[in-house]
């Protein structure tokens, strides 16, 4: 009989994949260092994803305006960097308070409503924050953006033009983000957000604070997204009111069900393909891009329900239960 | 300052009988089937489309363009419906959203490439270009145009909601859907005529729409906002809540841009997120 605690222990067990993966993240400074810069960008949507998973593939709320938070971080940054010290690390603590700090507080009206009205608030704040930032253009710099400082490096490092540096450190920030959400998930705290995600109904009924819960998850989520908002102000030196488009928002969507939401790697996994297909196609028309893009989404919805990752996932399974089979 | 006052208000007015227009049908088939479609203004593109052609290349009336405007949004959206949405109807509203976003950007991503992104417009008649001149104010005629085929428009649909069988049979489905098909009404069957009816009224808004706010093909995505709004303030299935919804957004929205302009759309959005708050079903929804 597996005591609860033996299954966290066997939940949380690093897998060789996984290792491969991360492994393999190193590869593009090797194999392809004119990409770096492109890398950088990808783990940064990575990690937007990642934040975006926690909310819609664990605890199982959608949110149409999750770019807010990004852009909220983005902005703190570029502001810090701008006004007071280029030090990049604090700033990214700080950025990722005040998204956080936003985040609980729309946590308290986002998590009593379902349906049209969730999804109708979560696209009227990210639009409000949107409105917001372009009308206060003499702090934000309205339709034109952020301009005019420049964050010089990283713990002594200096950011090349190569982006070297900028990937390490998207990475890295990636990965520890990565690292304390592997955590969170495998927590049984994890495992109450899974529970409400199927059956909303049923988990406050075996006395789990349910909202509590869902404020929780809604602020670390609004963390990381700030956290990612502030690593693309930092690598680029510069905040388009982009950041806080009902556009990103939908896109990030997108890249976590291409993925496969709730499963983690979901979202890095759409983030490469979703980036460096961009990075290839859309260098005729950016108008066209989209076509391709609401191709994929029907397919994906029609055909892989689970994203790229639940197909895989679905097709492994059924391959070792044939052999399985197959052996008995 | 009164007469001014006046203007807003009417202008607002018109300007909300066009949103009306667009999001009437959304409302319908939301509050019937639960059905998220963000794709709806891509209807409406189909029909503004469709006017635009039919003027430019074939010279035909603005006046004959626009039933056709009508058909062809109703048209299309029969495929729509029977093969793609269909099959999402007991999915999450997730699978919904993104299902329809996905037909949004293609339909903006193929506007784009057979009519160019470029704002499109179209003749009106003489009689329509005019203003009138009424107790010391000018109306301008379009308006009032779109003003009278609304509430024509509003109550053919109220007189055929409540009034005939078929009415009878899509009230019924939106109360209370199981039981409806319990009692033998052929649910499926009222939703598709009552999408492809949506569908429809959307694409002669979208007609309307060329002359007041222009069409490009963002348009599915810029006017979205603003139809979601309507309806998830209206209450899902309700006709008049859209109505009333309409009328108070259309009016705001003209009020914000004259007096506070520097405020943009800010005001719209508060005013929709502080509504939703208040009644999460909207002003007249049961659910």
């Amino acid at each position: 009989m597996e005591s609860a605690k033996d299954y966290f222990r066997r939940e949380v067990r690093w897998r060789p994949l996984e290792i491969a993966f991360w492994l393999a993240a190193l590869l593009p400074f090797v194999a392809a260092p004119s990409y770096l810069s492109l890398a950088s960008q990808v783990a940064i949507t990575a990690l937007f994803a990642l934040s975006l998973d926690l909310l819609v593939g664990y605890a199982g709320l959608v949110s149409l305006g999750h770019a807010a938070f990004f852009g909220v971080g983005a902005y703190s940054a570029g502001l810090i960097a701008k006004h007071y010290w280029t030090e990049p690390i604090s700033a990214l603590f700080i950025s990722a308070m005040v998204s956080g700090m936003l985040g609980y507080a729309l946590s308290h009206i986002i998590v009593r409503f379902r349906h049209l009205a969730l999804i109708m608030l979560t696209l009227g704040f990210g639009l409000l924050v949107h409105e917001a930032a372009n009308s206060a253009s003499a702090l934000t710099g309205g339709a034109d953006g952020l301009q005019g400082f420049r964050v010089p490096g990283v713990l002594g490092f200096k950011f090349d033009m190569f982006g070297r540096t900028a990937y390490a450190y998207s990475l890295l920030v990636l990965f520890v983000c990565f690292l304390i959400c592997r955590r969170i998930i495998h927590s049984p705290f994890g495992l109450a957000l899974r529970g409400m995600r199927e059956n909303a109904t049923r988990m406050p009924a075996i006395g789990a604070p349910s909202q509590a819960h869902l404020r929780k998850a809604y602020t670390l989520s609004a963390i990381m997204a700030g956290i990612a908002g502030a690593l693309l102000t930092h690598t680029t030196s510069t905040v388009s009111l982009e950041t806080l488009s009902f556009g990103r928002s939908a896109d990030v969507l997108v890249i976590l069900i291409l993925g496969g939401a709730g499963r983690l790697y979901g979202g890095i996994l759409g983030a490469i393909i979703y980036m460096v297909a961009r990075d290839q196609f859309s260098g005729v028309n950016p108008q066209y891009w989209y076509f391709w893009i609401g191709l994929l989404l029907v397919a994906v919805v029609m055909f892989l329900p689970n994203g790229i990752l639940g197909g895989l996932a679905k097709f492994s399974r059924r391959t070792s239960s044939t052999s399985a089979s197959a052996r008995s | 300052m009164l007469s001014s006052l006046a203007g807003v208000l009417f202008d607002g007015f018109a300007y909300g009988m066009l949103l009306f227009l667009l999001s009437v049908g959304l409302s319908v088939t939301l509050g019937m089937m639960n059905f998220v479609n963000l794709a709806h203004c891509s209807f409406a593109m189909v029909g503004g489309y469709t006017t635009v052609t039919l003027a430019g290349k074939f010279g035909w009336p603005f006046l004959a363009t626009l039933p056709m405007a009508f058909l062809a949004a109703a048209v299309i959206s029969f495929p729509l419906e029977r093969f793609f949405f269909r099959r999402l109807y007991r999915a999450s509203d997730l699978d919904q959203c993104l299902l329809t976003i996905g037909i949004v950007f293609i339909s903006v991503a193929a506007f784009a490439w057979f009519f160019s992104t470029e704002q499109q417009s179209t003749q009106v008649p003489g009689w329509l270009q005019g203003s009138v001149q009424a107790g010391g104010m000018s109306f301008a005629a379009y308006r009032i145009f779109l003003i009278v085929t609304a509430l024509i428009t509003t109550g053919l649909l109220i007189w055929g909601l409540e009034y005939t069988r078929f009415g009878a049979q899509v009230r019924a489905a939106v109360d209370n859907q199981r039981m409806a098909r319990g009692l033998g009404v052929d649910v499926d069957r009222a939703f598709m005529l009552t999408f492809a009816l949506g569908g429809g009224l959307a694409g002669l808004g979208g007609a309307l729409s060329i002359q007041v706010i222009g069409l490009d093909p963002t348009f599915a995505l810029n006017y979205l906002v603003y139809v979601l709004i309507v309806v998830a303030v209206g209450g899902l299935g309700s006709v008049g809540g859209s109505f009333a919804a309409a009328t108070v957004l259309g009016i705001s929205d003209m009020a914000g841009k004259y007096y506070f302009p520097w405020l943009g759309a800010f005001l719209i959005y508060l005013v929709m997120v502080a509504l939703l708050m208040w009644r999460p079903v909207g002003l007249f929804g049961k659910r």
